[in-house]
């Protein structure tokens, strides 16, 4: 929970304090000197977009910090021993290699959105196509890891150890799989000829975003679950 | 970043008016049609919620009368009452409505910057009050486990609904999450993104300041109900323990095991209390544009109002645990939510005390938005105060779970947003329809319903200081501390409450009434100066400005400006000889 409390309060704090020191400290009742201000003026749509790609990551944050607030919590790691019915589970060893695939993902996008910039259509598909299959790769080896847990004998809805990881893995998976949405839009928008490069270069630019961003939340959870 | 120009072929964007009648009406991407959508369901579901205030007032001004009213009957009745005024009514009125209407027309835009995700978001909306309305149909019924959801109680046996009625409540509060977090994307963007030219942040009305505030605090507060209502969820329907403590229930042990009932109380609050600001900040922000313009003076303070909207939104996350005074904290802990409450006091007074200033020695018109507006500061002021007594953990602890919680609650969040939506839509419903709510109906609305919630909420204090626990359907006359009086107390409680719910009627009448046979409003009935009153057509055609931008060169609080004919001037007039900028006869601005 002060795990949360720390990273909303950072967010917000920044936000605010950057607004503050640049904005609020105008008098709007006075005379402003070169009467209306055009640096609203040159705005584009794709800048509109991408800052509402950050808004959207900085509900993410809140919501994966208060699930990781609540995994410690329910652990009772304050300084005393676990919770009596904690029992840590062996986390499947597959989950490294899903961890290099969501890299490899990761960098594909990367190199996605580089042929972009430089026009280069047929490598930008073909990164992009890559990145999307890795991070199905990297889905189908986190379910991989839940049968084994299973078939281990492990499972057991009344290990909070347990439960947690299901529910952690999954919500993460659901924020990949609502990417691959837009990854299969985008792909198919790439394929049209009549398409040119540069109407797909936006949302190349905010899959990569999001998938590092998705990226990072893997490996804090799985840093979470490796140490508990 | 090289950025070449981006061509911007988005399609969303040109805004050519929809022929069809369902592409404007239905699938409408037009704020302003998504706006009337939210506020039109929100009041709807409120309407059930206040029948079933009624129905639990009746229950308790007049036990053992109302054979229909089954014990379980009145916790269903408490729980969704509570829940839909709080989200379903509240929340969505003030974003999905008045955020949806204002931010895009007060800010100078065409339109939110996402047009297609605030369809969605309305029709998210729609289905979570529908899967919630879905739990009176149920086999058991809604669930009775009060609108905070407690575990262990709201899934163990015993409590009404929690065979399905707490299944469609969590899945519901899910949907609605969902629904926010795409309307609140883009409240949020358009403010940052969509400005018209000169409209800097710090001439914003007020009005787009707290509904901002609102949304970014709805956007990260929101996120910790999903996390408990899923997590809820999973122990009720998959026997996961995150809650739910190893316990036996009707003489049988349960399948849980070790799970903390206090990790939830957790949660819930730090949605819970930033969700009460969810809902004062839009309030707070309507109210002082409000105030300002039928006072015909600018908002005392401006700069002042800017920052305490952005320090109690700080503030409001930090808080939350005075909720939880008597759950057996660490006095520590205890003592650091005490102080942070009471700090949280100091931005709020501060507005208040602006509002006041603001009148003061205003040409004050006693419009019915004018009303409501002062009876607002009168609720508030009350209910902040009964808000400062419980923030200290020692007068909590005697007070909390009896009616004084009750009272306090009703009067800040209850009557003093209400009274704030009333008056509200006394002042945009010209702008809405192009006509004038009536204004005998209106003030009689207000003054039966202004003195109608004190008759309601002040006796409760006193029911409080006596001990009276809150959420028992009967009090037996074995409970020997409660005198007889109580209940003489309640019984004018349900009387008054009947009355208030009735009241309600005069303005329902007058809304539909005024839309063929008000008043014409012409564009700017108030003379106010704030953009939503400029726009070239009342009401504002699709795309709100014509062809050409609106352009900004003041504030929006130049009322009874030295040296100009008029009495306020427009934010898109260029300041001249005769419109000369600011109002610098009020002195130093603080
Ligand atoms: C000066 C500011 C305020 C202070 C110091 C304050 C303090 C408190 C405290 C300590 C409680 C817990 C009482 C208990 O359960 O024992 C409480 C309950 C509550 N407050 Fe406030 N409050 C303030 C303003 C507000 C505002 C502005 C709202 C809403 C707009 C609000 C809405 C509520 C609600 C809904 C509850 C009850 C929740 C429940 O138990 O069901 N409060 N307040
Ligand atoms: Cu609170």
């Amino acid at each position: 929970m002060n795990l949360g409390v720390a990273v909303g309060g950072l967010i917000a704090g920044i936000v605010v304090w950057a607004i503050i020191v640049r904005q609020l400290t105008v008098k709007p009742w006075e005379l402003q000197p070169a009467g209306p201000t055009d640096e609203l003026q040159e705005i584009s749509r794709s800048k509109t977009i991408k800052v509402g790609l950050w808004v959207l990551l900085a509900v993410i944050t809140s919501l994966f910090s208060l699930f990781i607030a609540a995994y410690y919590m329910r652990m009772g790691g304050h300084g005393d021993a676990l919770a009596l019915d904690w029992t840590p589970v062996p986390e499947p060893r597959i989950l490294w290699l899903n961890t290099a695939l969501l890299v490899g993902s990761s960098i594909a996008m990367q190199w996605a959105r580089t042929n972009v910039l430089r026009g280069r259509r047929q490598g930008a598909f073909q990164a992009l196509a890559i990145a999307g299959l890795a991070t199905i790769a990297f889905l189908a080896g986190q379910i991989f890891a839940w049968q084994q847990l299973a078939e281990a004998g492990f499972f057991s809805p009344r290990n909070p150890a347990l439960a947690f990881f299901y529910l952690l893995t999954a919500v993460h998976g659901a924020h990949l799989l609502g990417g691959l949405f837009v990854w299969v839009r985008t792909l198919l928008r790439m394929r049209r000829r009549e398409h040119e490069l540069i109407d797909a270069r936006l949302s190349v630019e905010l899959c990569a975003v999001y998938w590092h961003y998705l990226l990072i939340v893997w490996l804090v959870l799985f840093a979470l679950l490796l140490s508990t | 970043m090289a950025f070449v120009a981006i061509a911007d072929r988005d399609h969303e964007h040109a805004h050519d008016e929809p022929h069809s009648w369902i592409r404007k009406y239905v699938w409408s991407q037009d704020h302003k049609v998504i706006a009337i959508q939210y506020g039109t369901v929100a009041i709807l579901i409120g309407l059930v919620a206040l029948v079933m205030s009624v129905l639990m007032r009746l229950q308790l001004g007049f036990p053992n009368t109302f054979s229909f009213i089954a014990p379980q009957d009145y916790y269903q009745f408490i729980t969704m009452h509570g829940m839909i005024m709080v989200i379903y009514l509240l929340t969505a009125l003030f974003l999905g409505g008045f955020g949806n209407y204002l931010i895009p027309l007060m800010c100078g835009s065409r339109d939110m910057v996402f047009p297609y995700m605030n369809m969605l978001s309305f029709w998210f909306y729609l289905l979570s009050v529908l899967v919630l309305v879905a739990g009176f149909f149920v086999p058991g019924g809604p669930t009775g486990a009060g609108w905070t959801l407690y575990p262990p109680q709201a899934i163990a046996a015993g409590t009404p609904g929690v065979s399905w009625g707490i299944i469609t409540m969590l899945a519901s509060l899910a949907i609605f999450i969902v629904a926010f977090t795409m309307g609140g994307l883009n409240y949020v963007t358009t403010v940052l993104q969509a400005r018209c030219r000169g409209m800097t942040l710090m001439r914003m009305p007020l009005s787009v300041w707290g509904i901002f505030t609102a949304s970014i605090l709805g956007l990260l507060a929101f996120p910790a109900l999903f996390v408990s209502a899923i997590m809820l969820l999973l122990d009720a329907v998959a026997g996961t323990s995150f809650f739910m403590p190893a316990m036996s229930s009707m003489g049988e042990t349960t399948q849980y095991s070790g799970g903390s009932p206090l990790l939830f109380q957790h949660l819930f609050w730090f949605f819970g209390h930033p969700e009460v600001y969810i809902v004062a900040l839009p309030a707070f922000g309507i109210v002082s544009d409000l105030i300002s313009t039928h006072a015909r003076r600018n908002i005392f303070g401006y700069r002042m109002m800017v920052w305490a909207i952005l320090a109690i939104g700080c503030l409001s996350f930090v808080v939350w645990a005075h909720h939880m005074y008597i759950s057996g904290m660490n006095p520590y802990f205890g003592f650091f939510f005490a102080t942070t409450t009471l700090i949280i006091a100091v931005p709020t007074a501060i507005k208040v005390y602006n509002w006041v200033l603001t009148i003061w020695r205003g040409d004050v018109h006693l419009t019915v938005p004018m009303l409501f507006a002062i009876g607002f500061i009168f609720t508030f002021v009350n209910g902040g105060l009964t808000g400062l007594f419980l923030g200290n953990v020692t007068v909590d602890v005697p007070l909390s779970g009896t009616y004084f919680v009750v009272a306090h609650f009703h009067m800040v969040m209850g009557v003093s947003p209400i009274l704030v939506v009333f008056g509200a839509i006394y002042h945009w419903y010209p702008k809405i329809t192009g006509r004038m709510l009536d204004e005998t109906l209106g003030k009689w609305h207000f003054w039966l319903t202004f003195l109608g919630t004190y008759s309601i909420y002040l006796p409760m204090h006193y029911l409080g200081f006596l001990g009276v626990p809150r959420r028992y359907y009967a009090y037996d006359s074995s409970i020997e501390f409660i005198p007889e009086s109580v209940q003489f107390a309640n019984e004018w409680i349900t009387i008054s409450a009947i009355i208030v719910a009735l009241v309600q009627l005069i303005f329902l009448f007058n809304l539909i009434w005024s839309y063929r046979h008000g008043k014409e409003a012409g564009p700017n009935p108030w003379r106010a100066t704030s953009l939503e009153w400029q726009t070239p057509e009342t009401p504002p055609k699709h795309g709100n400005w014509g062809k050409q931008l609106p352009v900004v060169y003041r504030w929006a609080y130049d009322y009874n400006v030295p040296g100009a004919p008029d009495d306020f001037i427009p934010q898109n007039v260029p300041p001249g000889p005769q419109t000369p900028a600011g109002s610098h006869d009020h002195g130093p601005q603080p």
